[in-house]
């Protein structure tokens, strides 16, 4: 019953070794600097009110409404976490729901776990935040931004972490791109619409009965700047390399089969990236893009850390 | 409709895989799941290895085989995924089917060997979460040097998601007797789609908000008995020697089966 109804949790066997090792640092590095945001704002109220509200979240997931027909939309979260608590907190608490669920209801491999936190966590809770808060901007504090809003980022949410995971899949050599991405889009281009309506009825309810929960997050965001260009990059990244890679299929001819795979296996960890070509991408232009986002987003979580560090240590 | 404590997968057995330390479970499972990864495509023989130490470790756990062959088709809906690499993968012989379609025998190979692995994986992980109750679980977390933080904050979160899935259960049902939701049983779904999602999301926010309020309450009782922001633990009981005998021994087995594995496939 608590099974996941979206086809995002990767299981184990489905990502290569260097693919799943690479976002488990990633997700490494980015819950440690949400765990230090949010200690700082919350303080010794942390650990109920992220606790609660996770489970509040994994139950949350629970419910649907009928679309037509025997199928039905279902609420993911990401988007709404983001909005009503922000996005370190959503980072926290969606780290807790997939891990949980991977850890005790097999939803999502252990060592794929990394990646889906990456992708339902990380990519959900930036993409939802950078396209929240651009519609409230571009609406000038009009109660429509509000909804248009909550929509958009649940939509978002749902679709750019599925071209994440569409292209996992392809690096990993386990779906070829041309077929999965377009094929994980279309049925989340669908699955999206019901996050969006799901996560716009809740943030209609919240503002009418504690619009000052609202306000507090408006507040609370203004210092989230890296957080907005994170999510507006990644938001475009994905958006544009995955036709990109599904046009050019021949240039995701991963052949993982046997020396790529085992050669990433057998290298040390920073040797994944060898002279920023992937390891397997016969494509270099395409080898190159994918290895230089990635070191991007490695390069960026670690000035993050470094700069929430040297914060910490002057004030 | 009962309370949902059915959701917990852990089975209470007598069986000396339950009675074995979470931290040694956990540390195994997980390498065992690094091994399954690291095998090279279509080296069957490792994959059976693999599979035979998973078996083992079930009979011995006293639930039986079949338990844990239901769990894991339950989990591998995703292979459908994996699908198109029969088509797409170059090489072998071909077997034409209708649609212009062709599958290969490496693409036939690489599709066995995801699923296989997969599969093997996800029985692994079905046998820690249903040998293991979950505080033993959070023990060998925070024993692996998880943050404290995270770790009460995992550990709260499931004391209350039995409780929280109550409410949403009662959520559910209140609706179904306002709106005839669901459509079940040949009934009609009420309103517009627009109409029952917004309905949805209500419940949503309100399952928020009062989630949001049961945290404040927490909050103050936990105040109330002298909690500082500080998370406190009991010790960690000292591993046997006989549990560091088991962990090596495993760990040897698995390397030797990933050298195997690497050597005559790789």
């Amino acid at each position: 019953m608590l099974a996941s109804v979206q086809p995002m949790h990767i299981p184990d066997g489905f990502l290569s070794t260097a693919v799943a090792v690479a976002l488990w640092v990633i997700s490494a590095v980015v819950i440690a600097v949400a765990f230090r945001r949010v200690g700082k704002e919350l303080g010794e109220r942390e650990v109920p009110v992220m606790g609660v509200l996770a489970a509040a979240i994994f139950a949350g997931q629970m419910l649907n409404f009928t679309v037509a027909g025997g199928t039905s939309g279902h609420l993911m979260g990401a988007a709404l976490a983001t909005i009503l608590l922000g996005p370190w907190a959503s980072v926290i608490i969606l780290t807790c729901v997939v891990g949980v669920q991977a850890l005790i209801f097999q939803d999502g491999g252990l060592l794929a776990l990394g990646a889906n936190i990456f992708n339902m966590g990380i990519v959900g809770t930036t993409v939802s935040f950078a396209a929240f808060s651009l519609v409230r901007k571009l609406s000038g504090g009009q109660k429509w931004g509000l909804y248009a809003g909550g929509f958009l980022a649940g939509w978002l949410s749902i679709f750019i972490a599925a071209l994440a995971v569409a292209l996992q899949l392809a690096l990993s050599g386990t779906s070829p791109a041309n077929i999965a991405i377009p094929a994980m889009a279309g049925v989340h281009a669908l699955i999206g619409i019901g996050e969006g309506l799901i996560t716009l009825g809740a943030v209609s309810l919240v503002m009418a009965a504690r619009p000052d929960l609202l306000k507090a997050g408006e507040t609370r965001n203004k210092g989230n700047a890296l957080v907005w260009a994170a999510g507006g990059l990644l938001t475009l990244l994905l958006a544009v390399l995955s036709p990109l890679a599904s046009i050019h299929p021949d240039g995701l001819e991963w052949v993982a089969g046997k020396a790529g795979f085992l050669q990433t296996a057998r290298e040390p960890l920073i040797k994944i990236i060898p002279g920023y070509l992937f390891p397997g991408v016969s494509n270099t232009a395409l080898a190159t893009i994918l290895a230089g986002v990635l070191g991007a987003l490695i390069v960026l979580a670690a000035a993050f850390a470094i700069a929430r560090a040297r914060r910490r240590k002057t004030s | 409709m009962s309370h949902a404590h059915f959701l917990d997968p852990y089975q209470d057995r007598p069986s000396p895989v339950h009675r074995l330390d979470a931290r040694i479970k956990l540390l195994l499972v997980t390498a065992f799941i690094l091994t399954a990864s690291l095998s090279p495509l279509g080296a069957w023989p490792v994959y059976i290895l693999l599979l035979a130490l998973a078996l083992s470790a079930e009979l011995l756990s006293n639930l039986g085989i079949r338990f844990y062959f239901k769990r894991a088709v339950l989990a591998l809906p995703f292979v459908l995924a994996a699908l198109p690499v029969l088509f797409t993968t170059p090489g072998g012989a071909q077997l034409s089917l209708p649609l212009g379609l062709a599958v290969t025998l490496s693409g036939l190979e690489r599709f066995l060997s995801i699923a296989l692995k997969s599969w093997i994986s996800v029985q692994a992980a079905i046998l820690l979460a249903s040998t293991t109750t979950f505080p033993d679980i959070l023990m060998a977390l925070r024993a692996l040097r998880l943050p404290r933080l995270m770790v009460a904050v995992i550990g709260l979160m499931w004391r209350y998601l039995f409780v929280i899935v109550d409410e949403v259960l009662r959520m559910l049902r209140a609706r179904q007797a306002r709106s005839g939701e669901t459509g079940q049983g040949g009934h009609k779904p009420g309103g517009t789609v627009f109409w029952r999602a917004k309905v949805a999301g209500g419940m949503a926010g309100s399952l928020f908000l009062r989630s949001l309020e049961r945290s404040d309450r927490i909050y103050n009782a936990m105040l109330a008995r002298g909690y500082d922001g500080e998370v406190r633990s009991l010790p960690h009981p000292a591993l046997q020697p006989a549990d560091w005998l088991l962990l090596g021994g495993i760990l040897i087995v698995l390397i030797f089966i990933l050298a195997v594995g690497q050597i005559a496939w790789g």
